[in-house]
């Protein structure tokens, strides 16, 4: 059995920052392993461990620099990463999630997986339909926002994380995708052992052409057109003074509402 | 030209996006001088077709087809009913469900789509507000299309009142089966237990700046110093810090405590759909920026670990 999870560094921004045209200011940012996909690799990397000649592949589209992220992936388990990128991906301002998903498709293609794990969603730009839009792509079944998954013979029983509280049941055929919530396993954190066997474990690129698609195949009608801060809708009294200057005037806002009493 | 927006229903409710969509869908409608199309598929349509006659809506489209939400079955009703009614716009609930199909519609019909809006313009090209980086910025995305589905944030539009003058059609579907590869066995209710944080008059609750589950001790101390009952972001859940039925948000408990003291949370989008209505809300956070701050009536700027401690001090701690 084959499983392909698909991988992105994400970008973190800092307390204080600067926008630098449609982006944050790179000097404000860090990259880290979409937290998401954390909770998916570690999903993976506990079926193969449960199962038998279960193999884990992870599936990024990123540059150079989303391989430290990869290499995290590997160290937990995966057993191999192809990373697609390619001089026509960075011109683009936007990769929506059709792009994304028409990128990943042509990687699903080749790898033909029994079962493909995506994360709900990446923690910058928060599209939050790769996912399904692959699924579509491959003709495969899918389920969105999983929080418990057991595989069956040529099934999958999931919870759904509903609002409210409410998980729904849903067995769902295979092949198929399912976009992983955060807290369906405890993700671990890489062995030392682990990030050494990660240096030698299969990272493969790939370009547009390795992969038989056309620089068209990124074109979208989505144009990415202003990037700015909201305006603060706050009118939060900020105590200042320090913490005990501030917690004691705290303190007397909640004794005038009754509490602690 | 037409707008068509798809309500969302649970367990025999419609739930409130639907009537917040009818709102959008509505303004979307004005701006380009459109028909408003609702279409409500499976459950109690009859009733669900009646509730939603709102007003700026001008048909609501109703499809018997099961009891609860299937992708399989909406991913095909949604369909036809764009081939049908030809629309410009579909708008979807930025919801669990409305991401479970919207994203392969829109991939069936060959429609661009932008997901979790905030803000919708038709002067000229779609425009469309969304947030990135957890609500840090805000950005626009122009449609160079003439069609797009768009998923729309929950509680950010009003829900429209009911009137107008709507018709209520009876769609017909033709649902292919063997295309229905998935099957809704049940729903499980999974906050249940001791504790209510719903009916709690004050909420001490905690976020990912607490760091480390150990540190949870100060936090339980405060609680203790001010009669108050500890509640939970999801990170703290999500990590098995504390359980399920503490964690206020979308996927968690709706609260609407006297007082809320947000200790080390940043206030995401998902955690404030669950907290918003409390009377009075407090925020501790060392990021001055950090959301929970627009939302805040009180806030010290500071370091929790220095906060924390000595505000239980305060309280005789």
């Amino acid at each position: 059995m084959k499983v392909l999870v698909t991988v992105t560094d994400v970008a973190v921004v800092d307390d204080e920052f600067e926008i630098d045209g449609l982006g944050v200011d790179e000097r404000y940012l860090t990259y880290e392993l979409n937290e998401w996909d954390d909770y998916a690799v570690e999903e993976a990397v506990q079926l193969a461990e449960a199962g038998e000649d279960v193999e884990v592949v992870t599936v990024t589209v990123g540059p150079e620099r989303s391989e430290e992220a990869i290499r995290k992936a590997l160290a937990k388990g995966a057993d191999r990463a192809v990373r697609v990128w390619d001089d026509a991906i960075a011109d683009r301002d936007l990769l929506d999630a059709e792009t994304k998903a028409a990128l990943l498709a042509a990687v699903a293609r080749e790898e033909d997986p029994d079962l493909i794990l995506s994360g709900v969603q990446s923690g910058d730009d928060s599209f939050a339909a790769t996912g399904v839009t692959l699924a579509a792509k491959l003709g495969h079944e899918w389920a969105a926002v999983v929080n418990d998954l057991e595989l069956g013979e040529g099934t999958a029983s999931v919870h759904r994380e509903l609002e409210g509280g409410v998980e729904e049941l849903t067995d769902v055929e295979l092949p198929a995708v399912l976009t992983i919530q955060t807290g369906i396993n405890e993700p671990r954190y890489a062995s030392l052992r682990g990030i050494r066997q990660a240096q030698n474990k299969p990272l493969e690129a790939k370009s547009l052409d390795d992969l038989g698609l056309e620089e068209a195949s990124l074109d979208s009608p989505l144009v990415w057109t202003a990037t700015y801060e909201p305006e603060s809708e706050g009118e939060a009294t900020i105590f200042e003074g320090g913490p005990d200057e501030a917690s004691g005037e705290l303190a007397g806002v909640l004794r005038d509402r009754g509490v602690g009493q | 030209m037409s707008v068509l927006a798809v309500a969302e229903h649970r367990r025999g409710e419609l739930r409130d996006v639907s009537h917040e969509l009818a709102t959008v869908g509505a303004e979307l409608a004005d701006a380009t001088g459109s028909d408003l199309h609702l279409a409500v598929v499976s459950g109690d349509v009859d009733a669900f077709g009646e509730n939603l006659v709102r007003e700026g809506v001008d048909a609501v489209h109703t499809v018997d087809y099961g009891e609860e939400f299937n992708h399989d079955v909406s991913v095909q009703a949604v369909e036809q009913l764009a081939d049908e009614l030809d629309p410009d716009y579909l708008l979807v609930p930025h919801s669990v469900n409305g991401l479970d199909y919207a994203p392969a519609v829109a991939e069936r019909l060959d429609l661009p789509l932008v997901t979790d809006a905030v803000g919708l313009e038709a002067d000229g090209n779609l425009v469309v507000t969304r947030e990135m980086y957890g609500s840090k910025v805000e950005t626009t995305i122009e449609v160079e299309a003439d069609r797009a589905a768009v998923t729309v944030r929950p509680a950010e539009w009003p829900t429209a009142p009911k009137g107008g003058d709507a018709t209520v059609e009876s769609f017909d579907v033709s649902i292919d089966e063997s295309a229905v590869r998935s099957t809704v066995t049940g729903f499980e209710e999974v906050a249940g237990g001791d504790v209510d944080i719903s009916e709690a008059d004050v909420l001490v609750s905690v976020g990912r700046g607490i760091e480390e589950e150990d540190n949870l001790d100060i936090i339980w101390d405060l609680a203790e110093a001010l009669d108050a009952t500890v509640s939970a972001s999801r990170p703290v859940v999500d990590n098995g810090w504390l359980p399920k039925n503490r964690q206020v948000g979308q996927s968690g408990k709706v609260v609407t405590p006297d007082v809320y003291l947000a200790i080390g949370i940043s206030g995401a989008v998902q955690h404030v759909a669950g907290m918003k209505g409390a009377d009075t809300i407090i925020a501790v956070n060392k990021d001055p920026n950090a959301p929970i701050f627009d939302i805040a009536d009180y806030g010290i700027v500071d370091d929790l670990f220095e906060v924390v401690p000595a505000l239980t001090e305060e309280f005789g701690g």
